[in-house]
Formats: C-alpha cells, structure tokens, sequence
C-alpha cells in the first residue's frame, strides 16, 4: 500500500514529519517499507525556460536550444525531443545532476559536434512517471532558475506492508485512523455528503445470490463527460503506484486506495437489462479487464445482465461494460462480497487485483452508503451529470460484534500493564465502544477482532511494544535436565562419528527428479511426488538418500575433486497408514575418487573399494548402538548394487540395517559417474532401542589373569564359501575358550585345488581356571577342525 | 702384574667387539691369565695370600670393567653407524587422515538444542509432509484464509484418509498442535527440522531450515516471549548487547502477534548482531516471527485455552547460522561442495557446551 504525505494529510490533521510518520506507523505494526521522496533526487535540476530552438546541424531529429536559467547568461543545450520548441518552460539538469531513472550523471559534452551544457528532461527520465514522448512541459509561469525539487514541494511517498487482518488499512483513511489513535494528529470526518437523486434509477440491480452477494447498491449518473482526470488525483493515484486511466476510472481507483472501497463504474450505454448478481453457469466465461478469459465455475458470484457475465464480481471488471471517453451514463456498483467465495474464486482463477484483496479480507459492511456518496460527489465534480436514486438490494452484514473483555488482560497476556482510562482512549480512537462492564462493540470495519486476545493487542500496540518488560520464565530448581530423545542423541553421536571418519556432511534437497527417485524406490510402497513442483528437478521426495549425495558427488567431480567422502543424515520418505506419509531417519554415505592418493611411500592412487563402504557401516552402526557382533553379511543389497560386490548387513535373516558396496555401473553411470563409487546407506529406524532404563555402571569385569593363546588354522573350503560362514563356526566351536576368530587370509591358486580357497584364521583362546596343556589345546582343536569340516573345510597339512 | 698395563692397553686399543672378546678370553677364560692367578691362590700360605690377593682381585675387576667399558663404547658407536644409515627425510609428508566436517545447520541446531535445554525445552518434530489440517487449519488458517495463499505451498495429488491434502508443511508449526495433542501441558518445546516454500532466489530456496519455539503454562505473557529471545539470542550471539525490537504483526495463529528485530551494526560492510538499530551505524533486521498462542489453535490442540495460554515463536535456522558464521548466500548450504562443507563446516570434537560457549570461534582448529 502506497500513499503519498499530502494524501494522508487530506485525511489527517497533523503536524508530525514523515519520519515521525513512518516510525509510529511501523510501531503500530502497519510496516514501513520504504519512504521514497522523489524531490530529494531532483535538487540537481532547475526550471528552464527554452528561448530559441534552431536545428541541429549535422542531425536531423536533434536541435540546438538556448535555455535560460533565469541569470542572464543562457546554456546551449542539444535536444532530441519532438516538443523542445522556443517558449517551453521544462527542466534542465546541469552537469553533474544525477538522472534517477538510470543513474547515469550527466556532463558537458559534444553532441554530433555541438557542445551540450545539460540535458532537458522527460517525466520517465526523472522517475516521476511513464511520459517519454517528450519533455516536460511546465506551465508557462513556472519560476525559472528555481531548483525542480522546490518547484515540485517535497511530497513523500510511504510504502506501507498491510498485514491479511487490515482490511481497513488497506485505504489511506484507515491508516490514518490508527495514527491519530496513536496521538499523532486528529482524524478528520468523511466529506461526503449524500448527493439525491432527481429520477429513479433506470436499470434493475438486484442480487440472485445473497450469499455471495449480499448487498448490491447502484445508482446511474447520467451526462457525464469522461476524460483525463484532474491533476491532484492523478497525483495521488500515481503516489500510490498506479497509472491514471480516466477520471471515471480513477475515481474508482481513488475511493478504492482513499477508503479501501473497491467499486465499479459501467458504461450504462453498453449494459442490456437488469443488471444482477448471480452465480455463475456452467460453461460461462468472462472476458476480464486484463484481456485474459476465465472460465467460470458455478459457485462462483459473477454480475452480470441480460446479454451475459460482465464482471467476475468483486475481483475485475469485464472488457465488455467498462467506461470509455465515449461514456456518457454510467452506471455505479458498490455491494458487499462475502469474503471466503471472493477468496476461494480468486484463488481458483489464480486471478489477484486490488479489489480481490480487499473484499477477501472483508471490507466495512457499513460503508456502502458513504462509498456511494463518495464516488458520486467526485464524479459530479469532474464529470458532471445527473445522478439517479440509490437501489439497494439485499443488505450488507452490518451487525457490529461485543465481546467481553477484562482490562487486566492487558499485563495477563499482553505482559504490560495499561491504565484502564487509557485503555478506553485507545479502543475508542480506534472506534470500539467501551461499555461501562467492558463489553466492547467492535466497529464493522474490523472483522478480524473477534475475541479478547485481539483487544490486548490493539491495546498494546497503540500504547507501544517497546514498553514490554522483559519477564524470565519460571526456571526449575538445579542444572538443567536433559531434554534429548534417545534417537536425537544417536543422531548426534553418529553425525560426529562419520564427521571423524573423515566424511563431509551435506544437506541436500528432500526432492528429486522423478527418474532418480525412481531408480532407487523399489520396496518403498509408491513415491510421493508434487503436483506443483517448482522444477522436474525437485519433483518427487527422496525414498533414499543416496541419490541427492550421488549429484552433489558428481558436481563435486566435475569441479575437480580427486576424492569425495559426503555423508547425509535425514529422513527418506515412504507411505504410512491412512494416507499419512512415514518418514524415516536414514544415513547415506558416498565415496567417490581416490579413496588414497598416490604417494612417495604408497605408490599408485588408490579406488574405493567395496571394504571401504563396509568399513563405514560397520563403524558407524557401532556408534549408532546396533548389535555389529551379532550381524549378518547377506546380500541382495538391490539392484543399484553391483552384484558381486554389494551386500546387506542384518540382525536376523529378514531386518537389514543396512546396504552397502559399489554402485552398479547403470547406476554409476545415470548419474554421470565413471570410477568405482563405494556407497553406504543405514535405516537408522530399524537399529532396535536399547532395553530398560539404562545405567551409568557397567558389569563387573577384571582382566583374566592367564595369558591368551592364539592358534592358526587353514582351511581348504569351496570357493564359495563366505569367509564369515567359517567365522561364525570357528568361534560357535567352543563358545567357553575361543573368545575371537579372524580370517588373516585367503589365497587361492598354487597348492590349492580348482574350485577351493584357502582360508586362515587366527583363533585366540582363553584359559579361565588354568592354563592349557597339550590335551587340553587339543580337544579345543579337534572341535574347531570339526565345526570346519562341517562346512566342508578341510584342515591344510 | 705388567700383563694387565698390557691388557688394559689392549682393550683401550680394541676396535672391533670380537677383538675385546679375544681379550676378555685370554684374561678372564678358563685359560687366561687372570683366572690362572685367581687360581693360584688356592696355593698360597695365608700371609702370601693376605697381600697378594687383593692386588689379583683388584686386577681381576680392573680389567672387567675395561672390557664392559670398552664393549659397551664400541656397541653404542656400531648403533650410532647403523643408526646413521637408517636417516629418513622427515620433509616428506606424513600420512594424512581425510578430515570430516559438520554441516553448518546441524551444528547450529545442536547450539539451539543446548541452549533451549538449559531454558527447560525439548526438541520436538513431526512430518515434513503433512496434511493441510495441521498445517493450516488447525493454525487458524481456514481454507479461504488470504495467509493460506501466501505461503507458496507445494502440494501433493494425494488425500489422506480423512480426506485431507497432503502438503510440505510450509512452517515447524504444525509440530505445535502434534506436541500439543501428545503431551498436553505445561510444554516447553522447539521444533527445528525442513520446511519448504515454493520460493527461489539469492535468498530463498524451495528448503530450508525453521525452528518453533512453544511454551504453554499458566500465566505465560508477552514479556516473558520477549525474555526468552532476548536470552536466547544474547546465548547464541554470545553478546550482551543484543536488542530487540518487538514491531505488531499478524500471524494467524498468535494473537497478539509479534515481529521481533534485533539491532545490528555495521562493521566493515557487513551486519554484526549486537547494539541498538537506532545507533549511528547500526539497524533493525528482522529475525523471529512470534506471538501469544491464539486460543483457537490451543483448542486445536486439545487444551483449555481458559486454562492454559503461551507463547510460540520461529526462526530461519539457516539464516541464524549465516549471521553468526558469516555466509551471505544461502544457495550453498544445499549443494554439498566439499570445499565448502570444509570451509564452513565444523569439526566432529565441535560439541557445543554451555561451559564452553555454544559457538565455535574462527580459527580455533588450524
């Protein structure tokens, strides 16, 4: 909402500056954005008056001016416009004046060859408007010599955020109410006094459809005369950002910026019929004022007349019905919309305008009779004619809410004590009746007051926020408890294990390409996928992590990185029940490049490898308190994977904790990688809570007293055979003395037979009560041997 | 006796261990000189024994102590030689350990958590896709309420089963009504999580980062809101000189509403937090959303509004962390460069602690 100083102060009496203006204005929560002060730009230039205009020499369009300043000595200035003639008064701007339309500071120079002591100006050039045809033309007894920005007076603008609960702030006359309430001057009263009519008004209005339309008010001005509008008004639509029309137009516009009174003027000569507020038909459309066709729904409140819809009611008029300076008798409209069927219409035809966001946050009930006068006391004064009888049909909402209210609400929720007296002082400067019991009535132009909370704040924000005192919550008594879930903690623990590991944390985007998403949704249960994504790219929300890390990887590739190791902790997201989504938090680690560069003492650079994810998932799920001892190596880690180097780790045949290894080369290579990418993901969802409440001792333990023994054994297996299958046996063998089992080796080729492997394995044994003696080492022996054979090991000489 | 000026001149001499080991056989062997004295005493008369033992004795340790001597010098010397063939060139570079990093919205919702901890909030979270019951409605933003519009949602094709439409919650403050609903009151919560807006440009991306302030109690006001910022701003910034400025707003789901800004001064072109806005160099930049729960929202969440009133509040946390830490575009957060994770990322042992101050200073890890 824009408005300019001497518009507000038509509507107020006051005496304060613009920037008292404009600190009280955003003390009252109505937001100062900017205050433009288009004279500040304009001391640089001066009233000129051109004496002669003679033809440019070497340039046909261009003419050599002798301007004077008014100091004797005239300027010689080169010019290009169509009206520069001897006569004009217009404006100069001298050597270093600063144009505010683009910046640029002007000079002395040479123009085709003809010295060039400034420039005269164009409206569009000075930034006080779209005119560029020519120069600015003054009135010939314009003060020449004067700088333009006295000329012009000094007229700020301010730019005002009106919050969605002010529909009564969104007109100057709102604005200016809460200032004087706020003690910055005094509201001075509507000049509108009702104008009669002479003849009753010669077309039907009538509203069909009371609920979208409850109140529709008309009257015909006949003998008007349509055309520019005056001066003053165009200024003040300007101030406030828009381009005059026509003085029909505009005073529409005026009532609309001045009042927040949107209306609508017809040109009666091209309407046929009663004129009706209706629902609209299925199929009907409406050839709106912007030109664009809109297809109507038939919940939706149209006006319309015998020959069909002309205005999409309370959001744009048609093309069809508008005023013209052809136009001679107008027609008036002032209803009352109700605001949720202008919302959910506006919204459905994704159409805005300044009307739409009045009549959506509810415009005042009461005020049709004033608008009416209003639009028809300015027009009588520019255009003239002969105004009809008022028809309203239907009535306006006008019944004014009460609500109990209590003072001391005021420091109870508002936390600042006001006096009571000066309570009532604000509430009534604002229009609220006061009752004796402090029932309040709440005037028709607030329909967001609805409840005692909402008085306090019209309470407090006129007496001033800044008043608050600061007041400590209560604290409990000792240091503060812990607040942490235990998976908050185990995401934080697991953040910081994978940032020691050497891995980088990215944030990356919840949604992706449908494609990706795609590539890794199997067993996901559907993807969720937007129906108005801001982009393909960010499209469908991720059902895993790896994807977002496997594009930030190749960015990073492609920038030059020789080794990525990126980590993401976040939520992948499923389907839940009812519809609902289920959201899960994951971990996803990628590497990527050289997982060791090469090196004076280790020679060639090195990949990643499959082990290198493994050795990730392993660490991390350690911290992250998953069972690892317990967990099983099995595969079908999915069709991303590469097949013969990818696996699953799970606790229990059918729980995967999580899926390791190298990417498939498909994969790899839809997301534009080439080398060997080592990936890890974790479903930090299914890692099982830990049991009871927990306690800060640990169980007993003392070190054994008697050394530990290792022992090596080699197996011939079939090559097949998992290395963790002969593990797990070895050290189920004897549960009482092996205490670890580690595979040291696995060679296959000379000595060992086509199809088998040998495997080695360090076993540590454990003496409890004494230490072992050759019979005892070889009964734990025979049953390692055993427990090998069952795999079909066989003991290597 | 001159055999053992001879020896002990040998040994001085010696200059191989073998050499001293030689010596040490022909004095102190089975067959050396010394042993064949030591063993002649057995024949002496006492008197012949009394004065010359201990002169055989005194050369028996005479030239043990020159043979360890000498052996142990010539042993440290042959070290030393070896030693000296072993020289590595400790210029070249040792083996380095890729070094990790923390995302800069992690770190700083962990500084969030703890300092909201040591003021009595838990961290509390719900779906990122929601429904538009709690994301709105239950807001105090009906279907055809004008804020619905200006949140730029993303929507879904999808319903739920009570016939809802699935959204990306636009704000934490659904998370609101879920802590309400599930833990009743007292509540003393923050939300931080995602939130996305169909938004793009230099300073907003369709995601970023929110975090949702609640407290519902008995007696809860205004000026216990603006307590609350104060301290946990003046915490995060680590300055006492943080100053709010409380402006009216409107959000529907507080009532009274209230914008807060938080004085900056300008120090080399950039916003310092710290100081009035009103100074010379300083000004106002908007920082938090906030408001005292509207009563309906309270019911929304099951709870008496007659009995129970509080306030709630939200923030950027993407925004908090580049005024503290310094980054002035937001578009990098979501990219995962490595050089910038590494930059602006923070260490593993980077815990924030109430003892040591949330933050992390520049510098403090080479």
């Amino acid at each position: 909402m824009k408005f300019a100083l001497s518009w507000l102060q038509a509507l107020l009496d006051t005496k304060a500056d613009a920037k008292a203006i404009a600190e009280k204005l955003t003390s009252l929560g109505l937001e100062i954005e900017g205050v433009e002060d288009a004279s500040a730009a304009l001391t640089q230039f001066k009233v000129a008056r051109v004496l002669t205009a003679e033809k440019h020499p070497q340039a046909d369009k261009l003419q050599v001016l002798s301007v004077d300043l008014g100091d004797g000595s005239p300027l010689q200035v080169v010019c290009g416009a169509p009206n520069a003639r001897a006569g004009l008064v217009g404006v100069l701007g001298l050597p270093g004046a600063v144009v505010p339309a683009n910046g640029m500071e002007l000079r002395k120079s040479a123009i085709r060859g003809v010295e060039s002591n400034g420039m005269m100006c164009s409206t569009r050039e000075l930034g006080l408007g779209e005119e560029h045809d020519g120069i600015i033309e003054l009135p010939a007894d314009a003060p020449v010599g004067t700088s333009f920005a006295d000329y012009l007076g000094s007229d700020p603008v301010f730019d005002v955020a009106i919050t969605p609960n002010r529909p009564d702030c969104m007109g100057v006359h709102g604005i200016a109410r809460d200032l004087a309430a706020a003690g910055l001057g005094v509201l001075k009263p509507i000049d509108a006094a009702h104008v009669p009519g002479t003849y009753p008004c010669p077309v039907e209005v009538r509203t069909d459809d009371p609920e979208g339309c409850p109140a529709f008010y008309g009257r015909v001005i006949r003998g008007v005369k349509n055309g520019p509008s005056p001066q003053w008004l165009q200024d003040r639509l300007k101030s406030a950002g828009q381009r005059p029309i026509s003085a029909l137009v505009d005073i529409t516009n005026y009532v609309m910026l001045g009042y927040g009174r949107p209306a609508h003027a017809y040109d009666l000569a091209k309407l046929n019929g009663a004129v009706v507020a209706r629902r609209a038909v299925e199929g009907e459309t409406c050839l709106a004022l912007n030109g664009k066709e809109y297809a109507l729904q038939p919940w939706m409140t149209v006006i319309a007349d015998d020959s069909g819809v002309h205005d999409i009611a309370g959001i744009m008029g048609g093309e069809h019905s508008g005023c013209s300076d052809e136009t001679t008798d107008v027609l008036l409209e002032v209803a009352y919309f109700t605001p949720a069927n202008i919302a959910r219409t506006g919204q459905a035809l994704a159409l805005t305008s300044d009307a739409r966001g009045r009549f959506e946050r509810g415009v005042d009930p009461a005020f049709l009779d004033t608008g009416m006068d209003l639009l028809t006391s300015l027009i009588l004064d520019i255009c003239g004619g002969e105004p009809s009888e008022v028809i309203r049909a239907g009535t306006p909402p006008t019944d004014r809410k009460t609500l109990a209210y209590d003072p001391a609400l005021a420091g109870n929720l508002g936390g600042i004590d006001v006096a009571d007296s000066e309570q009532k002082r604000i509430l009534a400067a604002l229009g609220f009746e006061v009752a004796e019991d402090w029932t309040i009535t709440v005037p028709t132009w607030r329909p967001d007051v609805d409840g005692a909370p909402d008085i306090v704040e019209e309470v407090i924000r006129v007496h001033g926020l800044d008043a608050v005192p600061s007041t400590p919550l209560p604290r409990a008594d000792g240091v503060a408890k812990p607040t942490a879930t235990a998976a908050q903690m185990q995401e934080r623990r697991i953040r910081r294990a994978a940032a020691s590991r050497g891995l980088n944390e990215a944030v990356t985007w919840s949604f992706l390409p449908t494609g990706e998403a795609e590539h890794f949704s199997e067993g996901n249960g559907g993807l969720w996928t937007l129906a108005n994504p801001i982009s393909e790219d960010l499209k469908t929300m991720r059902p895993s992590l790896l994807p977002g890390l496997l594009s930030a990887t190749r960015r990073n590739l492609d920038r030059g990185a020789t080794t990525v190791r990126l980590f993401e902790i976040g939520r992948r997201y499923l389907r839940g029940e009812g519809g609902a989504s289920d959201e899960q938090p994951s971990l996803a680690v990628v590497l990527a490049g050289e997982a060791q560069a090469r090196g004076w003492a280790t020679g060639k650079a090195k990949p990643f490898d499959a082990f290198d994810a493994k050795a990730e998932a392993l660490a991390l799920l350690a911290e992250a308190g998953a069972p690892v001892e317990n967990l099983q190596v099995m595969g079908e880690a999915g069709s991303q994977f590469h097949p013969g180097q990818s696996a699953t780790l799970r606790l229990g045949p059918k729980t995967v904790l999580a899926r390791f290894g190298l990417l498939h080369p498909t994969t790899a290579k839809a997301f534009d990688l080439s080398s060997p990418v080592a990936v890890v993901e974790l479903f930090l969802d299914r890692i099982p809570a830990r049991k009871g409440p927990g306690s800060f001792a640990r169980p007993h333990y003392a070190p054994p007293a008697l050394q530990a023994v290792t022992r090596d054994y080699a197996f011939l297996v079939p090559a097949a055979l998992p290395a963790g299958d002969l593990l797990r046996a070895v050290r189920g063998a004897d549960k009482a003395n092996v205490v670890a089992a580690r595979v040291f080796d696995d060679f296959r080729g000379q000595g060992v037979p086509e199809g088998q492997k040998s495997l080695a394995v360090e076993v540590t044994l454990q003496p409890v009560e004494k230490s072992y003696d050759e019979a005892a080492l070889k009964a734990i022996s025979d049953k390692i041997v055993a427990a090998g054979a069952k795999l079909g090991g066989v003991l290597r000489a | 006796m001159e055999q053992l000026e001879t020896t002990l001149a040998a040994i001085a001499a010696a200059d191989t261990i073998e050499a001293v080991e030689a010596l040490r056989v022909g004095a102190l062997g089975k067959q050396g000189w010394v042993s064949a004295l030591l063993k002649s005493l057995g024949g002496m008369t006492p008197e012949e024994r009394t004065s010359t033992g201990p002169r055989i004795h005194a050369a028996r340790e005479a030239v043990t102590a020159a043979l360890t001597e000498r052996r142990g010098a010539l042993e440290s010397a042959a070290l030393e030689a070896k030693l000296a063939a072993e020289t590595a060139d400790l210029s070249l570079p040792a083996p380095t350990a890729p070094r990790g990093s923390v995302h800069p919205v992690s770190q700083v919702m962990d500084e969030l958590a703890e300092i909201f901890a040591d003021m009595g909030f838990a961290v509390a979270t719900g779906p990122e896709i929601e429904d538009d019951w709690h994301n709105f409605t239950a807001l105090n933003m009906p279907e055809t309420h004008p804020a619905r519009a200006m949140h730029d949602t993303f929507y879904f094709p999808d319903r739920d089963a009570q016939g809802r439409s699935m959204l990306l919650r636009t704000h934490t403050s659904p998370v609101q009504i879920r802590s309400m609903l599930s833990q009743g009151a007292p509540l003393r919560v923050i939300a931080p999580g995602r939130v996305y807006r169909s938004d793009s440009d230099a300073t907003h991306t369709p995601m970023f980062h929110q975090i949702e302030g609640l407290v519902i109690d008995k007696g809860i006001h205004l000026g216990h809101l603006k307590w609350t910022l104060e301290t946990f701003l003046k915490a995060f910034f680590e300055r006492d000189d943080i100053v709010l400025r409380l402006r009216p707003s409107y959000f529907p789901f507080t009532e009274p509403s209230v914008e807060v800004d938080v004085g900056y001064t300008l120090v080399n072109g950039k916003r310092v937090v710290g100081g009035s806005g009103d100074a010379a160099n300083g000004g106002w930049m908007e920082v938090l959303g906030s408001g005292m729960v509207n009563r309906k929202v309270i019911e929304f969440g099951g709870l008496d509004p007659n009995e129970w009133q509080g306030f709630a509040f939200g923030t950027g946390v993407d925004r908090l962390a580049m005024l503290k830490y310094g980054m002035d575009d937001l578009r990098p957060f979501f990219d995962g460069d490595v050089r910038w994770l590494q930059h602006y990322g923070f260490g593993a042992l980077d815990v924030p602690t109430l003892s040591g101050g949330v933050g992390v200073l520049w510098g403090v890890r080479a």
